[in-house]
């Protein structure tokens, strides 16, 4: 027998959804700021492997010459992402609904067990549960993440006002460095997260636009 | 068995339903989303930006004059880390200079300024000399420490200018030109400086006389300053008229 089971509440999915405009144009906005100095690369001694980012990139997607625009959107759409991240958290934790979100005891050897199985080096299914243990430490991490994007990010924007907050992270250079690096793991993420969720699935994507799932009752 | 299969029917009539309801929510707000940041991207210019993001800008302001603290300093550095900024802009240094012809206009008045002294380099050497290692920070993303010397800005008001909500200063040929707040102005690291790490002003950082505002960014601190306006309306500023937020403190 299959029933329709509600897995998403409906603050959640909203805010996940308006986060995937929110963040997507302050990474767009971030790139047209990055471009007018785009310092970051991945070199051995003076052999670079890789340079963030070549021009081609920048003329692919339109990105040369916006620094103005860039700032302008940049500095406009933190208010949205920074509201909707506090929201978040604030409903996650006022609705309960962060016990199946952070990680216990368990997750470790779970997270582990699943990444075995995801990477065919398992047979061990992951426990069926809304969360496992992979998934409690990606989407709790990227929560951290974005929390580390806010302070990154004002730490770089009012560096006298909030010195200290710039001295903790290490300098204003830093924290530039620290503000993209986080954005690259934005990226990493999404690209794991996609993945997943093409391989769970219509039912799971379905589930985070309308709410319900339909499971099935094997033991009726 | 029948019971079970017409369930899972239900079941899935029901999820095709609430799918339909909720794909359709989502596609009209998807679609006055984009609707909505296209209106906002097209809106009318309002000195090089559309003007809703420039209202953004000026709320940005207005919380960041709210939260503004005088007594917080830019981080100030060993004199040893100091290093030789890039000259990044030439807007208003195209033209060779007279340095003995040069002299700073201090003017007064919003619509039609008029000149009320007009001053040699040696009243800028005149009042007090100050040094600091400040982290230059252009808009682009560069920082550079870099040692300065001149005269406090709030020491050249206090002697020759006035107690204005705001101070606009340009090159002589007018072609640069910022305006800043009054707090920022007087702050203890606006210098009118004439040293750079250790040697005057090289024509191409702003000799003989250019402003440091270690609580803005680079492109407030004009290089060749040519006149000061004390004035109650705000200044014109050159790069908040090609799109860029007319206050950027820090």
């Amino acid at each position: 027998m299959r029933r329709i089971e509600h897995k998403h509440p409906r603050p959640i999915r909203w805010m996940h959804w308006l986060n995937v405009v929110l963040l997507s144009g302050m990474i767009w906005s971030g790139l047209l700021i990055y471009w007018a100095n785009d310092i970051y690369r991945v070199q051995i001694g003076r052999w670079v492997l890789l340079h963030l980012f070549p021009d081609g990139f920048y003329n692919a997607f339109g990105l040369a010459g916006r620094l103005a625009e860039g700032m302008a959107w940049h500095f406009a759409l933190m208010w949205g992402f920074a509201i909707n991240g506090l929201a978040y958290v604030g409903y996650t934790l006022a609705s309960g609904e962060w016990r199946h979100l952070v990680p216990n005891r368990n997750s470790f050897r779970e997270a582990w067990q699943v990444m075995l199985h995801d990477l065919h080096l398992s047979q061990i299914e992951p426990p069926k549960r809304k969360f496992n243990g992979a998934q409690q430490f990606a989407y709790t991490g990227v929560i951290l993440m974005g929390g580390g994007s806010l302070l990154t990010g004002l730490a770089i924007f009012k560096p006298v006002q909030f010195g200290w907050l710039t001295w903790f992270l290490g300098g204003y250079e830093s924290a530039r460095f620290e503000h993209f690096a986080l954005t690259v793991g934005y990226v990493l993420f999404f690209l794991v997260h996609i993945a997943q969720v093409m391989r769970a699935g219509w039912n799971n994507f379905r589930a985070m636009v309308c709410g319900y799932e339909l499971v099935d009752e094997a033991t009726s | 068995m029948s019971t079970t299969s017409t369930t899972s029917i239900d079941a899935a009539v029901e999820l095709r339903r609430l799918t339909r309801r909720s794909f359709a929510t989502g596609g009209i707000a998807a679609v006055a989303g984009a609707t909505g940041l296209w209106w906002i991207k097209r809106a009318a210019p309002d000195g090089g930006i559309s003007w809703p993001l420039r209202t953004m800008m000026e709320f940005n302001t207005r919380v960041s004059e709210a939260i503004f603290d005088p007594n917080r300093l830019a981080p100030t550095f060993d004199v040893a880390r100091a290093l030789e900024p890039r000259v990044n802009g030439m807007i208003g240094l195209k033209k060779e200079l007279d340095l003995r012809r040069w002299h700073l206009d201090v003017l007064t008045g919003g619509e039609k300024p008029v000149v009320e002294r007009s001053l040699p380099i040696n009243a800028i050497h005149e009042l007090p000399r100050v040094e600091m290692v400040t982290e230059f920070k252009c808009v682009e993303g560069w920082s550079e420490v870099v040692q300065w010397a001149g005269c406090r800005l709030s020491d050249f008001i206090t002697k020759y200018g006035h107690d204005t909500p705001f101070v606009g200063l340009s090159t002589p040929d007018r072609a640069y030109y910022v305006g800043l707040d009054r707090a920022s102005a007087v702050h203890s690291q606006s210098l009118l400086a004439y040293e750079m790490n250790g040697r005057p002003l090289t024509p191409g950082h702003g000799a003989p006389l250019r402003l440091v505002c270690s609580l803005k960014y680079g492109v407030k601190s004009i290089k060749r300053i040519g006149a000061i306006q004390f004035t109650n309306k705000r200044p014109a500023d050159y790069w908040a008229e090609q799109g860029y937020d007319w206050y950027l403190g820090h």
